[in-house]
């Protein structure tokens, strides 16, 4: 009955049955396509945590994935302790040390940098992101411009598929334990008021570099899932674009809610792959254009994003409502 | 030393048009507190609206100073159009609300121009007109001196002199300043806070339109997503020098155009990219307000 409890045991049973549903009822493109909505749940999360719980704006997460994913690309050439039917062991170890690595550099990153605020602190993490992105496109041990090729992937896509999503669950359900613990209440007090609850013994800058630490790690273990996904890296795919992407599901599931970024990373990964029939049609590539102008009458409409602060919780306690009355 | 001076040279060229492009972020941020992201796709559009323009009016097929100074009001006028636009549609509306919002609403506007520019000018890159023939001026043993680099020079000078002159000597410039200084006691003195912003826009954009016309001529390649770096440096440069000063913006952009020029010729041009924002990231450390910004005292 404890295993039954245990949350380690719930998320393998919940991977395990998303991706059978998934393989009973899509196509491969459209699991592909879930296999990505996981990688930017990740992504998403744990910027949030940055962005949404601790108010901190962060622009370079794009800059911390290439680090997970390159590690974690390099890494699988040299070192795969299981092998054969085992094999699908291995990405989850990967992505620990692609986020270990990512995390070093977040917090090399942080310690400087989380001194600046507001845009300041966009325009430097942005910074750090491009940088990481050109010594990438310098280093020709691991590829270069020409990128690192033959990453191994699971075995299969089901294989592929319970990995993404036990890692996606595991990454949501410890962002979410974490903002509901004392931290989670430290990250929030610096969000509303940095000198007020600097003032109540938080220590802010602590606070912020961890955050910006976690953040970084869940970014690296996003990177890992992506190189064994793709099975090619190359470093264009970690411009400033990507870290905008990642800020833009932030903001439209609502800045500092799990629940909202899940949501609207599920819609940012969908809408342009279900816009893909327009294309056909009129011969255009309006895909972009028709997500950019949504983002920008959201903004105009409902400022606050999709779900606002509120969580799943609250979700359900005001479908419970609904109902009783 | 030879090589050095034309480093240099080539250095000043490349910063006075950072500059240029720099001023128009830090204009609309002392006004608004906001990056402009779509800046940088007002001056891809001042581009393609002189290759446009040459289509109709076939200033390419005798170049010379007439047809310059054509294509530098056709690419003025139509991102003054745009910048305005681009003001009146998204950001007015969000005035009152939270910065945040404001700034994913710029990268919304930024990425519908660029993929609208995609889809309408189609992805491939084109020639920009040849609205002005270059010509080599002076030699002195190494270092070369062409007709672009002066006219390049000179032409953004004069800009930023244009510039300087009606915000500092003419009353629109004063209310500027005003609304740069206090929003609220400004439209309570009786200024037309929105339409000054919307004065900032027209400015800020003309110079984009002027940025656009002088990098085509020495960089003739335009295409759609042009205009991403390019922003992003000069907006590093309009941060490095202090955001929302005037003067910061154009020494910060002379200052990225020599370092990247130094870079690119000493060390490696693969690296010119990362210098930017390392530069960026060593001044913000160490004078996080940039060469000219005053540092803010926070009050409780």
């Amino acid at each position: 009955m404890a295993l039954l409890k245990s949350a380690f045991f719930q998320l393998l049973l919940f991977s395990l049955l998303l991706a059978a549903v998934s393989k009973g009822l899509l196509n491969p493109y459209q699991q592909l396509i879930l296999t990505y909505v996981a990688i930017n749940v990740i992504l998403a999360t744990s910027l949030n945590l940055v962005n949404g719980c601790c108010g901190q704006f962060s622009l370079g997460h794009a800059g911390f994935m290439a680090i997970g994913a390159y590690v974690s690309g390099m890494l699988s050439f040299y070192l795969h302790p299981f092998s054969g039917a085992l094999q699908f062991l291995n990405f989850p170890l990967y992505a620990v040390a692609a986020g270990a690595a990512a995390g070093v550099a977040g917090l090399l990153v942080g310690i400087p940098s989380l001194r600046l605020r507001g845009d300041y602190l966009a325009i430097v993490t942005l910074g750090f992101g491009e940088i990481i992105r050109v010594i990438l496109l310098n280093m020709e041990s691991v590829g270069g411009a020409r990128g690192l090729y033959g990453i191994v992937g699971p075995q299969n896509l089901f294989v592929g598929s319970v990995v993404a999503f036990f890692m996606a669950g595991a990454t949501w359900t410890i962002l979410w334990r974490l903002t509901q613990s004392s931290y989670g209440r430290a990250f929030l007090s610096v969000r509303e008021d940095e000198v007020a609850s600097e003032c109540m013994g938080v220590n802010t800058t602590r606070t912020k570099v961890f955050a910006f630490v976690v953040s970084s790690f869940f970014a690296g273990v996003g990177g890992s899932l992506f190189a064994h996904t793709t099975n090619y890296l190359n470093p264009s795919s970690f411009q400033f674009m990507k870290s905008v992407d990642v800020v833009i599901m932030v903001v439209l599931g609502g800045m500092g809610s799990m629940t909202g970024a899940v949501m609207a990373a599920l819609i940012v990964t969908i809408l342009p792959e279900a816009l893909r029939p327009l294309q056909e049609y009129t011969g255009l590539d309006l895909r972009m254009v028709i997500y950019s102008l949504c983002l920008i009458l959201l903004m105009i409409l409902r400022p606050q994003g999709l779900l606002g602060t509120r969580e799943w919780k609250d979700l359900w306690i005001w479908w419970k409502q609904r109902r009783r009355a | 030393m030879e090589e050095f001076l034309q480093h240099v040279l080539n250095g000043l060229n490349l910063g006075a048009i950072y500059a240029l492009i720099a001023l128009g972020y830090t204009m609309v941020y002392g006004v608004l507190q906001l990056i402009n992201f779509a800046h940088a796709e007002v001056y891809m559009l001042g581009a393609f609206s002189v290759y446009y323009a040459n289509r109709l009016f076939h200033f390419s097929d005798h170049p010379g100073w007439q047809s310059f100074i054509a294509s530098l009001a056709v690419a003025m006028v139509v991102c003054s159009l745009v910048g305005l636009l681009i003001e009146r549609l998204a950001y007015r509306p969000l005035r009152n609300a939270p910065r945040l919002n404001v700034l994913i609403t710029a990268i919304g506007v930024s990425l519908f121009l660029q993929f609208s520019g995609q889809a309408l000018f189609g992805a491939d890159p084109k020639l920009f007109p040849e609205v002005l023939r270059d010509a080599q001026l002076m030699r002195f043993g190494e270092i070369q001196l062409s007709s672009f680099d002066f006219t390049i020079l000179g032409v953004s000078l004069a800009a930023m002199a244009a510039l300087h002159f009606f915000i500092q000597h003419t009353k629109v410039g004063m209310a500027i300043r005003a609304v740069r200084f206090n929003q609220k006691s400004a439209a309570l003195m009786g200024i037309n806070v929105n339409g000054m912003i919307s004065v900032v826009f027209i400015l800020g954009s003309s110079l984009a339109g002027v940025g656009a016309v002088l990098v085509g001529l020495k960089y003739p390649k335009i295409d759609p997503l042009m205009g991403m770096l390019i922003g992003l440096k000069a907006f590093v440069a309009a941060v490095v020098g202090g955001i929302g000063s005037l003067p910061g913006a154009v020494v910060g952009g002379l200052l990225m155009g020599l370092c990247e020029e130094m870079v690119a010729g000493y060390l490696s041009s693969t690296y010119r990219d990362a210098l930017a924002f390392g530069l960026l990231i060593v001044i913000l450390v160490f004078k996080p307000s940039g060469i000219f910004g005053k540092s803010q005292v926070e009050k409780v």
